[in-house]
């Protein structure tokens, strides 16, 4: 606790002293951030399965929108795509293939609440612990992220870091993403194999 | 990126996105509009030999202001069990996947709402989230019609998300760039075999990409040959049977909307987009004005290719549908981009 | 911004998704308690990637494909259960217990 009271004490005076603290970014991160953690306490308490897949989405699109503040664009984009587009939609897929009652259903949740709250608390209260211990109130710098990639010039800088990403899966990450392609075929064919009716 | 001047007026730049915003918001209503005349209520009444709506206005051009004005007096309903925020909520989030599509598509030098980097990969992931909204809307009408049209869509839209994506992946190796304005000044400064006469359009080069771009949005758009999920004769109108109202309403702009945003993605693609070949020595000033009606002009006409289809064509059975993705479709694609990557690398 | 902004809240989120995985018996929602999981590591991993270079942002779109090919797999033996028991309950599913 002691720790929590002297970080925030750190970021009112940072905020002073830092002429680069950026107020609207760190307005839309706490905007998306108290909606991403509502949103999921609802989707491990919700009594309504669907409405937890619909909970979900607003997580997941609130991390995309952490990613563009964080700057990573292609990831964002890829966020939206993918599990928005394709993993949420299985899932919701999935649940209305199965069983998907409208209104509240009582069997979703086993009788290990007071294991889960511990466990839940437990670790948050060791990551944050150690979060706070190791980092401080680091500042992010993107400048001299960006000049470490060689781009110094903000007005190709965007660009310039979805190209970093490319050149890093055909280059330096080549064999990870091969076996990622492996990994796909497999899990494709798996697939296929479970849900086959024969 | 703080401020640019534009007709002798300093603006900031959330000034310039709200005059985009609007503006382009217009224009998408407009064309929308358009569209629906030309097409829904004219183009069909020719091809089947009657004249089509003549009343409202000069040649009925003033019926779709008489539909809008119908379906806002009808009573809103929703079903005695729906699940009302989430029935509620469904048009909202299809119109939104839609709207944001547009965000990315130019129309001129300057004319786009946001020129971002990762263009076209950012304008066909918010089109994949339409498919939300239509199974939220299926689950939430209480109504086994509704589930199994809904159900029917979004297997549709995910088995044709792949050969859409796959089918741009040989259009972004030859522009060398996701970039949507890139790819608009490839087309334009390019050349066939040393001929810059008409810049270099994809479709050429990218034939096969291009078809299996308009397949893959013509069952993207649920339209017929396509359109089991709203098939009437089966399911009355699959996920929308409950909807009345503004609701509808709400469903017939956004399925509109897409065909027109699909259509401005597949010119600007496919056919050069705003631009007008490099060799035609247009200066900047000139393609303020020529751009956004020459792109205008190539959507409609792609729209009118998507119409023209779903007036023609009979409609699928659900397996025949999932085998032309998933057997014909998507290995095309593939084959394409192989071939394109070895045409790229070999010239 | 701060680099601990980010970092508590992908330890909440983290948090968030294994108390949900402990809880919940339905076997679709403790899949989408491990995509909340998933996706507060991701966030990890792109905040760190402004620290040390592109490959965090590489790593997260790897476990992005990863987490589709995982929700693939997953509900298709979550079809399969429903389809043999008509439930998709995973506390019940403990026959092979010696």
């Amino acid at each position: 606790m002691t720790g929590l009271v002297a970080l925030l004490a750190q970021v009112g005076t940072e905020a002073q002293v830092d002429t680069t603290f950026d107020v609207p970014a760190n307005v839309v991160f706490a905007v998306t951030a108290v909606f991403m953690i509502v949103a999921a306490l609802r989707v491990v308490t919700t009594k309504n399965i669907v409405h937890a897949a619909l909970w979900l989405i607003i997580v997941l699109g609130g991390v995309g929108v952490q990613y563009l503040l964080l700057q990573a664009e292609f990831v964002a984009v890829t966020q939206f795509l993918v599990y928005l587009g394709a993993i949420v939609v299985l899932i919701l897929f999935g649940v209305m293939l199965t069983r998907a009652p409208l209104g509240v259903s009582t069997d979703l949740d086993n009788d290990l609440k007071p294991l889960g709250i511990g466990a839940g608390l437990v670790l948050a209260v060791v990551m944050g612990f150690a979060l706070i211990q190791s980092f401080g109130a680091d500042q992010l710098d993107f400048r001299a992220y960006d000049s470490a990639l060689g781009l110094d010039d903000p007005q190709t800088a965007a660009a310039g870091r979805t190209g970093a990403v490319a050149d890093g899966i055909f280059g330096q990450y080549l064999i990870p993403f091969e076996m990622i392609s492996v990994l796909l075929l497999a899990a494709l064919i798996g697939a296929i194999v479970l849900a086959r009716r024969d | 990126m703080s401020s640019t001047v534009l007709l002798g007026l300093e603006l900031a730049y959330w000034q310039q996105t709200a005059i985009r915003v609007l503006v382009g918001l217009t224009a998408l209503l407009l064309l929308t509009g358009g569209v629906v005349y030309l097409y829904l209520f004219k183009f069909v009444s020719f091809m089947q030999s009657r004249l089509g709506p003549m009343e409202a206005g000069p040649f009925g051009s003033l019926q779709l202001l008489a539909e809008v004005g119908k379906w806002l007096q009808k009573e809103d309903i929703a079903p005695d069990r729906a699940d009302k925020f989430i029935f509620g909520l469904a048009p909202a989030v299809v119109l939104a996947s839609t709207f944001l599509m547009f965000v990315v598509i130019p129309a001129g030098p300057n004319a786009v709402i946001a020129d971002l980097h990762t263009g076209i990969y950012f304008a066909l992931a918010v089109s994949s989230l339409s498919v939300i909204g239509v199974l939220m809307a299926g689950w939430a009408s209480a109504n086994k019609y509704s589930l199994m049209g809904a159900l029917r869509a979004g297997g549709q839209l995910i088995a044709y998300e792949l050969p859409l994506i796959l089918s741009v992946v040989g259009v972004v190796i030859m522009a060398g760039s996701l970039n949507l304005q890139d790819i608009v000044a490839a087309q334009a400064n390019g050349a066939i075999f040393g001929w810059d006469g008409i810049g270099n359009p994809f479709i050429l080069s990218q034939f096969v990409g291009f078809v299996i771009f308009m397949i893959a949005v013509q069952a993207e758009l649920t339209q017929s040959p396509f359109d089991m999920p709203i098939a009437e004769s089966e399911l009355v109108a699959g996920y929308q049977v409950e909807y009345s109202g503004i609701k509808f309403l709400v469903y017939f702009i956004a399925e509109f909307a897409t065909a027109v945003a699909f259509a401005a993605i597949a010119s600007t693609l496919f056919l050069g987009g705003w631009d007008l070949p490099a060799s035609w020595g247009i200066g900047d000033g000139a393609m303020h004005v020529i751009g956004p009606i020459n792109i205008s002009i190539k959507a409609v006409l792609l729209v009118g290719v998507v119409f023209w289809a779903r007036f023609s064509l009979p409609r699928f059975r659900e397996d025949q549908l999932q085998a032309l993705a998933w057997k014909v479709l998507i290995p095309l694609s593939l084959a394409n981009i192989v071939l394109t990557s070895i045409f790229k690398v070999a010239f | 911004m701060l680099l601990n902004q980010f970092l508590l809240l992908s330890a909440i989120l983290f948090c968030i998704g294994v108390y949900g995985v402990i809880v919940r018996r339905n076997g679709v929602l403790v899949l989408m308690s491990i995509e909340i999981i998933l996706n507060a590591v991701n966030i990890n991993l792109v905040v760190f990637s402004t620290y040390w270079g592109i490959g965090g942002q590489v790593f997260a779109l790897f476990i992005i494909s990863i987490a589709a090919a995982e929700v693939g797999v997953g509900l298709a033996i979550v079809l399969l259960i429903y389809r043999n028991r008509r439930s998709i309950d995973i506390d019940e599913l403990d026959e092979l217990k010696g």
